[in-house]
């Protein structure tokens, strides 16, 4: 199987943070798997996926290799990265509306983002933002694609930001937490979306989250990371069924639905926890909150 | 168990567009009737919008319904006024979703906390900072913390001030509005452990509100489904989470993904 995305010994540090945030990361997908990154705040998850995209602030650094297609994406320069954003690797986030501009109709949106890529005339890329409008589950797109994005809602935004994402058949596409701000019944159904496109397109997908249940359910592996370092890559099931790393086990077993009712839950020992590497980051930094999520 | 809260019929109509003239509403409860025992934990779930807040608001008096009755402790909490709606508010206090919003940023934490106290006359005065520094230990936190500004709390350390907040006045009833939904698992689970403690202890009864059915199972004597304004389901937890009479939270729960499951079949 072909490997769409390669990340080897990468890091990324913040001028001023004594840690990195992004540890000595080693992964690589195959061509139309669903590969999940879980961890908790902090722990670098978005971190790595905004290094694959070329998305981090210039003052960071960023070493070792990622490549995207079998081309190195560190040290690409703006011109570079832009050519390959959309048409190569594409991301959606978390907050569909903060992805579109609030005053546009949204089919406009996905055109846009078709001629990007692709210059030609408005109207096929109408009609191609119209086709995928359709394929994401827009009910009746010709109507729908003069609406501005508060007309739509959440679940549909989050439906016309994905469309604009495969805009240009990217091979990968990084899924930052995208239904993390939705309800679980919308949820199921973006989550059976996304399955869905890799299935009929063969896109790879990253899929970043903080929600075991979610990763359960699409994902193919599963990567854990706490505190800038992947502890433990694992098929899904066997992640599940035989975790291997101590904090992968503290993580699932903190889990309420997966403990007896009103038993105390077991609590994830202080070296993994968020707090104790929240606390140490502050002990630096006595002023102001971090700006993390 | 004897009953400490019924609400019966509410109904709270928001004003939804139309010129003043046509003024269209919208119900964003409509017609419910629960009730909590003393020392008991209700879960309310449902998803956004469907009025699970604004029922929660209502009982807190931080909105007034439109129709219907809250009766607490025998006496309709409607009508209060004065003393009477003061020492109501003593004995039922909120937890919301995040601390960050509900703490002076200027202030120390312990400040925050000591408010609560002042504010209801609880103690001599002098006393109050010792009874702080308890409140501290209670939820767990160290009391050294209370000297400090909210902004150099984690977020897991925030919420034990809140609830610190909230246990000051000795409340008989909390209403805890999406009180872990801002956390990590890992701290999420030391939270559901403190309030599982509370109750053990100090015998507060609480209505846990939240959209996450995990959680509710976790921690809930009781569970109320709620969906566009209506209470369509409301039993013991056992009952709702695993014999589900409605269609809607029969989809709801087939809606969470489960790791279970899979946990199962490996």
């Amino acid at each position: 199987m072909s490997v769409v995305l390669e990340i080897a010994d990468v890091a990324v540090r913040f001028p001023g943070n004594i840690a990195r945030a992004v540890d000595g990361v080693s992964l690589a997908l195959r061509r139309g798997e669903i590969f999940g990154i879980v961890g908790e705040s902090g722990s670098g998850k978005s971190t790595l996926a905004n290094a694959v995209m070329g998305l981090l602030p210039a003052r960071s650094t960023v070493t070792g290799s990622i490549k995207v297609n079998g081309r190195e994406v560190v040290g690409l320069d703006d011109l570079t990265l832009r050519r390959m954003r959309g048409a190569e690797a594409a991301m959606i986030f978390q907050d569909a509306s903060a992805s579109l501009d609030p005053t546009w109709p949204v089919g406009d949106q996905i055109a846009e983002a078709v001629r990007a890529h692709r210059p030609g005339p408005a109207r096929e890329a109408r009609t191609k933002a119209l086709a995928l409008m359709a394929e994401v589950g827009i009910p009746d797109p010709a109507r729908r694609y003069g609406d501005a994005p508060h007309r739509l809602s959440g679940g549909q935004r989050q439906r016309i930001v994905i469309a604009a994402a495969l805009a240009n058949d990217p091979k990968l596409l990084i899924a930052d937490e995208p239904t993390t701000a939705l309800d679980v019944t919308i949820q199921k159904q973006v989550l059976e979306l996304i399955d869905r496109l890799r299935r009929d397109h063969g896109t790879t997908v990253l899929l970043i989250t903080h929600d075991l249940g979610v990763v359960s359910q699409v994902c193919d592996r599963v990567g854990v990371m706490c505190g800038g370092r992947l502890l433990e890559v694992a098929d899904t099931q066997v992640l599940f069924g035989r975790p291997e790393h101590p904090y992968t086990r503290a993580l699932l077993a903190a889990n309420p639905a997966a403990a007896p009712r009103g038993t105390r839950l077991p609590v994830i020992p202080a070296e993994w926890s968020v707090e104790t590497l929240e606390q140490a980051e502050r002990a630096r930094e006595p002023t102001g909150p971090g700006d993390r999520r | 168990m004897s009953e400490l809260l019924r609400v019966a019929g509410i109904t709270k109509r928001f004003a939804a567009g139309g010129p003043p003239w046509a003024r269209r509403h919208v119900a964003a409860i409509d017609g419910v009737s629960l009730a909590v025992d003393r020392g008991r934990t209700l879960g309310l779930v449902g998803e956004s919008g469907s009025g699970k807040s604004t029922l929660g608001r209502c009982i807190l008096g931080l909105a007034t319904p439109d129709e219907g009755e809250i009766v607490f402790d025998g006496k309709d909490v409607l009508g209060l006024s004065g003393r009477a709606l003061r020492d109501f508010r003593r004995r039922v206090q909120p937890v919301f979703q995040d601390p960050y919003g509900s703490l002076d940023p200027r202030w120390s934490v312990g400040r925050s906390v000591r408010e609560s106290l002042d504010c209801f006359k609880i103690g001599m005065p002098a006393d109050r900072d010792k009874r702080v520094l308890e409140l501290f230990g209670r939820v767990g936190l160290n009391p050294a913390l209370a000297g400090r500004p909210p902004s150099t709390l984690s977020g897991g350390q925030r919420q034990r001030v809140g609830i610190a907040a909230a246990l000051a006045s000795n409340p008989e009833l909390i209403i805890a509005d999406e009180p872990v939904s801002a956390l990590d698992m890992s701290v999420q689970a030391q939270i559901l452990n403190l309030f599982m403690d509370l109750q053990q202890d100090l015998g507060v009864a609480t209505i846990f509100i939240t959209h996450d059915l995990g959680v509710v199972e976790h921690v809930s004597d009781r569970v109320a489904v709620m969906h566009f304004g209506k209470l369509v389901e409301v039993g013991a937890t056992d009952d709702v989470m695993h014999r589900p009479r409605h269609d809607y939270t029969r989809a709801l729960l087939a809606a969470i993904p489960r790791p279970k499951e899979l946990q199962q079949e490996a």
